[in-house]
Order: C-alpha cells, then sequence, then structure tokens
C-alpha cells in the first residue's frame, strides 16, 4: 500500500518527505527498543511504527533499511531529528492513536510483520 | 588489492552524534558495490558496536577494514569492561541505565545481534580496563572485483 493511502486509515499526518507519498509500504515492525528492529529479519518495503522520537529512531531505520517511520500518539519529533530524515530520505508520520490501536488498524489492513508473519 | 581502512573516534555520551561512524560505513560499503544484504548484516553490527562504546565506553575507537575476502570491525574502549561476557551474550540481559532505555536502548539484543550478523565474534573484555569486540564478515570472492573507485 501506497503511503498516502496508509496514511488515510489511521489519520496520520506527514512531518517529513511529502514528496515521498507514492512510497510502497508491505511490512511493518512496532517497538521502542531499537535493537528489536535491527534484530528483525527484515524485507524491503517497511515501516517503523514507535513512540520514540529521538535522532536514534532515524539512525536505526536508516542503519536497518526501514523506509519510513510513523510516530504515534500525535508524537512529534524535534526539528533537528526531522532534518535528520530529510537527511537520509525517510519520510516521516505521526497519527493520534497508541501503539496497539494503530498496530491493529494497520494490520486489519494486510500489513505484515517486519519478517512477513501475520 | 588493497585493504581499504577508515578509522573513527567514538565520543562516549555523544547521543547525537552517535551512530555516524556506522552510516559511514555502510555509505562506503555501498560505494564499492559490497552486496546489500551483507552490507546490512555489517552496518548492524557497527551500529550495535558503535552505540554500546557510546553508552558504556570511554575513548572509544572504531577501525573498520575491507580486504579481498573479509571485512573485520574492530570496536574498542576503556569502559568498564564487561564482567561477564557469557551473561551479556544472553538475549534481554542488559546493564544499561534507564535513560538508556528511554532512548531507545538497552533492550539487552546488542552483543546476540551482533553474534547473529557477523560470521565471526571476538570479544576481550577485563573488568574495569575496557571492552574490545571484533566482528570478521566473509567477503564472497569477486565482490570488490570490477569495482569503479577501488584501485589494486
Amino acid at each position: 500500500m501506497k503511503l498516502s493511502e496508509l496514511i488515510d486509515k489511521i489519520d496520520a499526518v506527514v512531518i517529513a518527505g511529502d514528496d515521498k507519498l507514492d512510497l510502497e509500504i508491505e511490512r511493518i515492525g512496532a517497538s521502542d527498543m531499537m535493537s528489536d528492529i535491527l534484530a528483525a529479519n527484515m524485507g524491503t518495503r517497511s515501516m517503523l511504527l514507535t513512540g520514540l522520537t529521538n535522532v536514534q529512531s532515524i539512525k536505526t531505520a536508516v542503519i536497518a533499511g526501514v523506509e519510513a517511520i510513523l510516530f504515534v500518539r500525535n508524537k512529534r519529533p524535534p526539528q533537528a531529528v526531522v532534518d535528520t530524515a530529510n537527511a537520509h530520505g525517510i519520510p516521516l508520520l505521526t497519527c493520534p492513536y497508541s501503539m496497539f490501536v494503530t498496530s491493529g488498524r494497520l494490520y486489519a489492513q494486510g500489513f505484515t510483520g517486519l519478517n512477513g508473519s501475520r | 588489492m588493497a585493504a581499504l581502512k577508515k578509522s573513527f573516534q567514538i565520543k562516549s555520551r555523544d547521543f547525537i552524534h552517535a551512530g555516524e561512524a556506522s552510516i559511514s560505513v555502510q555509505n562506503m560499503l555501498k560505494q564499492i558495490g559490497i552486496a546489500p544484504a551483507l552490507i546490512r548484516r555489517v552496518a548492524i553490527c557497527a551500529y550495535e558496536g558503535e552505540m554500546n562504546a557510546v553508552m558504556h565506553g570511554e575513548n572509544g575507537k572504531f577501525r573498520i577494514e575491507v580486504n579481498t575476502d573479509k571485512i573485520i570491525l574492530d570496536i574498542s574502549d576503556e569502559g568498564p569492561g564487561i564482567g561477564d561476557i557469557e551473561k551479556a551474550m544472553e538475549k534481554g540481559f542488559s546493564t544499561a541505565s534507564e535513560d538508556y532505555r528511554e532512548m531507545g536502548f538497552g533492550a539487552g539484543m546488542g552483543l546476540p545481534n551482533m553474534e547473529t550478523n557477523a560470521d565471526r565474534l571476538d570479544i576481550e573484555s577485563e573488568k574495569g580496563q575496557g571492552t574490545r569486540v571484533v566482528m570478521r564478515f566473509s567477503l564472497p570472492p569477486g565482490s570488490r572485483e570490477n569495482k569503479t573507485g577501488q584501485s589494486a
């Protein structure tokens, strides 16, 4: 599913990368622990769902090859973090729901975990 | 072909710049045409090692060497050392403070992630003296041949 469609399912807004909304996402990982994301046996077209808004969430995405980040509970990272995301071409979204509800809504849309499992 | 080497100083507790050495290594490996799956493994090991040196170490040093047949990551610090390496290798075991956990680290997956992704992991550590983690990755034959920007 394109990021632009995904946004509608969870009432998200774009914080960075509004030129990247054609990106296709298939897999999603939800965690506030970065090593859990790094430990995932991950495929491409993946997104990170997190409440962690510091710069390490962006760097973890870059290292792991995660292509987009969605923050939950309307969290917004500081501008320096947004700048880092822009520098690495990683779109950032935020949505009003909790991690649990956001995950549930996206799961219901057919997304898989980072390793492709349902 | 000459070995490609690069080294970085890792500044303790500098969470703003933490990860930059690893991202730089990731870019370097992309430039010389290493396969994406291998780059990912090296980058994960580099980042976990770099974060450990930032969080726990003092005077951290980060070195990468790319030979014709292998990549070597060598990350060392003069921190408190690892008391019980066997324990530290267990998934979920962490000595990281609550502050680090709030930053998304200290899940106790760092060393296990390195072990999973490196072909060989060697840890030398002495309590109060520091830690050295060396990770090796085999390069399939021809990985560094015929790549632009490289000279023999």
